[in-house]
């Protein structure tokens, strides 16, 4: 895969270099799964910057690589352990804080240790599967342009499901995140809405990790949505934007890493940070 | 293995000491952050190909600067952490695939020793150099407990009467990645977060007195360590980095399990 993508040659007429890409089959399905994945994210990643969960949407995103460090020992598909983990995952930090009622500083140790403790799970079945650093970067890092087809119907299915879901809570969802104890006061149920959110967070990540890697989830879950609540405050601009920024940036990292040696992951994320810092200095000045 | 001990016990004591303060300021996303950008920086030494540790420290406190700066009063907000630490990921993807294109024999062990440690791998001047570092740490953390403590619990009222907050913030954050740097030899850089917030998470369960809180933070990561250590060298199949992480996790649950009960039989 590496010795075709740096046969590629950039030159300056666009369509022939679109036309290039796009001749080979793993550049196509790499394309299709990047913009469902960064759809996705983007939306999921716009609930979270808002409901400042930042801390817990990493942690889910991250415990896919226990999950399908778990599935690849256990001889499954890697779908069931990246959906199995993450949705624990998002249920345990739901659950446990509520039912001691303790604030905010004891949440983050809570959320902290699972995902020391998922990572290090991912570490053990990963070594007693005996595998290679190979296998440990892939999963965590991602193989963007290893995507069968089948995977990207998957991640359509479950990506569209998770929208689906979050649509119908989506009015609530907001009014619950920007002002909770009015929420609660008006007979939103807070809690319940919280949960729900976690979960499909969780989905999310689990659907998208599998095509970013664990650790890149949470680039395209983070910086669009934080690049543009920056430069809108109203949810109908920013909601957009946050999608269109998502997949502009996968579009961009994509190609870049066509056409030059180095990962798909570094492209995308360092596009997509370069757009967050134009937002923020653009921002300031007004 | 009287190495293993040695630096194990040094590095344990200032996550402990460190990871108590990190949650009462509720800047544990800070540390999960820095503990992730030790491996950047370890990638990027390997890439380059300079001593491990040269990377390891300096990204990680260099970042923890950029973070204090980033935030107002020397803490940063969520989002802007984590769109940081984000683009730091991307960074220690490129380190390590010019590494493993350019040094292809030694990158199972190295790699592989920098995300998840190997602390049964320590030699007399690794170890040395990680009790001097943990030393520096656990004295700067003791130096500053008291108007740390105070910083943390009511910033407004602290810099009302004269506590230079944003520069305890400052250099509260380069001790975090000092830590963070010197912990990732032992545990790696993807678990170090569990010697960080456990051990914390246990202390601030078992009692309310700060002073207090933070010995017992200190004891806690560092009997977690001694534990892990000699499960690791009794079984030899499981990893030492699982098992000190395990025990961290076990103990954090059972200090949960402990004051729940307590806490729902007093009304």
């Amino acid at each position: 895969m590496h010795v075709i993508a740096s046969s590629a040659q950039l030159s300056w007429n666009v369509v022939d270099d679109v036309r290039q890409m796009f001749s080979f089959r793993f550049m196509v399905n790499a394309y299709r799964a990047g913009t469902i994945a960064a759809v996705v994210a983007a939306v999921f990643g716009w609930f979270m910057v808002l409901r400042r969960q930042t801390f817990a949407g990493h942690t889910l995103a991250v415990v896919g690589f226990p999950g399908a460090a778990a599935a690849v020992l256990a001889g499954v598909s890697v779908q069931y352990g990246l959906l199995v983990f993450c949705v624990v995952t998002a249920l345990a930090i739901a659950a446990i804080p509520s039912a001691s009622g303790i604030g905010y500083g004891e949440e983050t140790a809570l959320i902290g240790t699972l995902q020391a403790f998922a990572l290090a799970l991912g570490y053990l079945f990963h070594s007693l599967h005996g595998g290679s650093l190979d296998g440990v970067t892939s999963l965590l890092f991602g193989t963007l342009f290893g995507v069968t087809s089948t995977q990207v119907v998957i991640l359509l299915v479950v990506g569209a499901t998770a929208m689906v879901a979050l649509t119908v809570g989506a009015r609530p969802l907001l009014f619950a995140s920007i002002d909770a104890d009015v929420a609660a006061a008006r007979g939103v149920p807070t809690r319940g809405l919280a949960i729900g959110f976690l979960v499909l967070l969780g989905v999310a990540a689990a659907a998208v990790s599998q095509i970013t890697g664990s650790l890149l989830v949470f680039a395209l879950l983070v910086l669009p949505p934080a690049t543009a609540q920056r430069l809108s405050p109203r949810p109908s601009v920013s909601l957009p934007a946050s999608v269109a920024i998502g997949v502009v940036v996968t579009w961009l990292g994509l190609a870049a890493a066509f056409f030059s040696p180095y990962p798909s992951g570094f492209w995308i994320t360092t596009i997509a940070f370069a757009a967050y810092v134009v937002a923020v200095l653009a921002s300031r000045s007004r | 293995m009287t190495y293993a001990i040695v630096g194990g016990t040094a590095i344990a004591l200032s996550c402990g000491l460190v990871g108590y303060f990190l949650v009462l300021r509720s800047q544990l996303f800070t540390g999960d952050a820095l503990s992730h950008v030790a491996f950047t920086g370890a990638f990027a030494a390997l890439a380059i190909g300079v001593d491990l540790r040269v990377g390891l420290f300096g990204g990680a406190v260099a970042i923890a600067l950029l973070l204090a700066f980033m935030g107002s009063r020397g803490s940063a907000d969520d989002v802007v952490i984590g769109g940081v630490f984000a683009w730091v990921l991307g960074l220690g993807v490129l380190f390590l695939s010019i590494f493993t294109t350019s040094h292809a024999s030694t990158k199972s062990t190295a790699g592989v020793s920098v995300l998840f440690g190997s602390i049964f791998a320590l030699d007399a001047p690794r170890t040395w150099f990680a009790v001097g570092v943990a030393v520096v740490v656990c004295a700067g953390i003791i130096a500053m407990a008291r108007p740390l403590l105070f910083a943390s619990v009511d910033e407004a009222v602290a810099s009302a009467r004269g506590v230079p907050v944003r520069a305890l913030g400052y250099a509260f954050l380069v001790l975090v990645g000092l830590t963070a740097a010197e912990a990732a030899q032992a545990v790696g850089a993807l678990l170090l977060l569990g010697l960080l917030a456990a051990p914390a998470g246990v202390a601030h369960r078992l009692t309310a007195n700060p002073l207090r809180a933070l010995w017992l933070s200190g004891v806690v990561a560092v009997v977690t360590m001694w534990i892990g250590l000699w499960v690791g060298s009794v079984a030899s199949s499981v990893p030492p980095s699982f098992v000190i992480v395990g025990v961290a996790t076990v103990l954090y649950l059972v200090a949960v399990l402990v004051t729940s009960s307590r806490r729902s039989a007093i009304p």
